[in-house]
C-alpha cells in the first residue's frame, strides 16, 4: 500500500518535473519510477515515518500559521538589522517540546529556526535549547502557542 | 490584468530583494555568529519566499510556477536543518554566545509573562 502511495507521488513528481507527454518518455519515466521504488524497498526506507505525517489534514493549516508568523518576525528582525541606534538583546534558554514523537520535535525545533529572531541550537527528547535574538522573541516561544499547535496537528488521526 | 500583475510581481521582487538587502546588512552589524544566523533567517525565509511569489507571478499557471514552488518547500525544509547544523556546530566548538543564559527561574518568568 505505501509502496503504491510513494509509487504515485514518485510519478506525478517526475511528470510535474518533465513536462514531456510523448510515449517513449512517459515510458521511460514509468520505468525509472518503478526502479526508485524497488531500490526504496530493498533498503527498506518505506517506514511509518514515509508518509503518515504528511497525510494529517491539519498540516496545512498549521503551514500558513507558520508563514504568517515568518513574516511579521521577518519584518521586525529586518528592522533591527538596518535601522540605526536599532537594539538587539539576545539570550539563551531551555524550551520545553511535548511532542510525542520525534518528527513531532523536529517539526516544532525547526519552526523556530524558520521563524527569525529564534533559533534552535540543540535538541532532546522533550527540550529544545534556543538561542533568541531578543526578549520578546523568547516570550513568543515559551508562551508555547507554536507548541501547542504541532501538538495538536501530531494528536490527530 | 497584465499591468496589475507586473505590478504585483515586481512589487513582490522589490521586498524580496530589499529583506535579502537588510539581511546582508544584519549579518555584518550583529555581533556574534549566532546573532548573525537570525539575520541570515531573514535572507532565507523572507527573501527567498517574495523573489520566488514574484518570479511565479511573471510565469502564471505554468509548470515553471510548479518548479517554483516546489523550489520554495525545498528551501523551507533544507535552509532550517543547514542552520540548526551551522549554529550546533560552532556551539560543538566551544563558542560561547555573547549573550545573557537565562537561568530556570528567569526562564519560567518569560513564560508566565507570556501566558494570558
Amino acid at each position: 500500500m505505501r509502496l503504491v502511495g510513494l509509487y504515485l507521488a514518485l510519478f506525478v513528481f517526475w511528470l510535474l518535473m518533465s513536462g514531456h507527454y510523448e510515449a517513449l518518455i512517459l515510458g521511460f519515466g514509468i520505468v525509472s519510477c518503478a526502479a526508485a521504488v524497488y531500490i526504496a524497498r530493498r533498503k527498506d526506507i518505506v517506514d511509518h515515518e514515509t508518509l503518515s505525517w504528511y497525510l494529517k489534514p491539519k498540516l496545512p493549516f498549521y503551514w500558513l500559521w507558520l508563514l504568517g508568523q515568518i513574516l511579521k518576525a521577518n519584518f521586525d528582525v529586518a528592522k533591527r538589522c538596518v535601522l540605526p541606534g536599532s537594539r538587539i538583546d539576545p539570550c539563551v534558554f531551555l524550551a520545553p517540546a511535548d511532542q510525542e514523537t520525534s518528527v513531532g520535535v523536529v517539526t516544532y525545533a525547526n519552526s523556530i529556526t524558520l521563524t527569525p529572531g529564534t533559533v534552535s541550537m540543540q535538541t532532546w527528547d522533550h527540550e529544545i535549547r534556543v538561542h533568541a535574538l531578543t526578549r520578546d522573541g523568547a516570550r513568543d516561544i515559551l508562551g508555547d502557542e507554536m507548541g501547542a499547535r504541532i501538538c495538536r496537528v501530531e494528536g490527530e488521526q | 490584468m497584465a499591468l496589475a500583475v507586473d505590478i504585483a510581481s515586481w512589487a513582490c521582487l522589490v521586498a524580496g530583494a530589499l529583506l535579502c538587502f537588510a539581511g546582508g546588512v544584519g549579518m555584518i552589524r550583529f555581533p556574534d555568529v549566532y546573532a548573525r544566523s537570525h539575520a541570515a533567517g531573514v535572507i532565507d525565509t523572507g527573501g527567498a519566499l517574495f523573489i520566488l511569489l514574484g518570479l511565479a507571478l511573471q510565469a502564471g499557471f505554468t509548470l515553471v510556477t510548479v518548479k517554483l514552488g516546489l523550489i520554495g518547500l525545498l528551501l523551507f525544509f533544507t535552509s532550517p536543518t543547514a542552520t540548526h547544523a551551522l549554529v550546533k556546530g560552532a556551539l560543538a566548538g566551544g563558542l560561547n554566545p555573547l549573550c545573557h543564559q537565562l537561568t530556570a527561574d528567569e526562564t519560567a518568568a518569560l513564560a508566565d509573562k507570556a501566558s494570558p
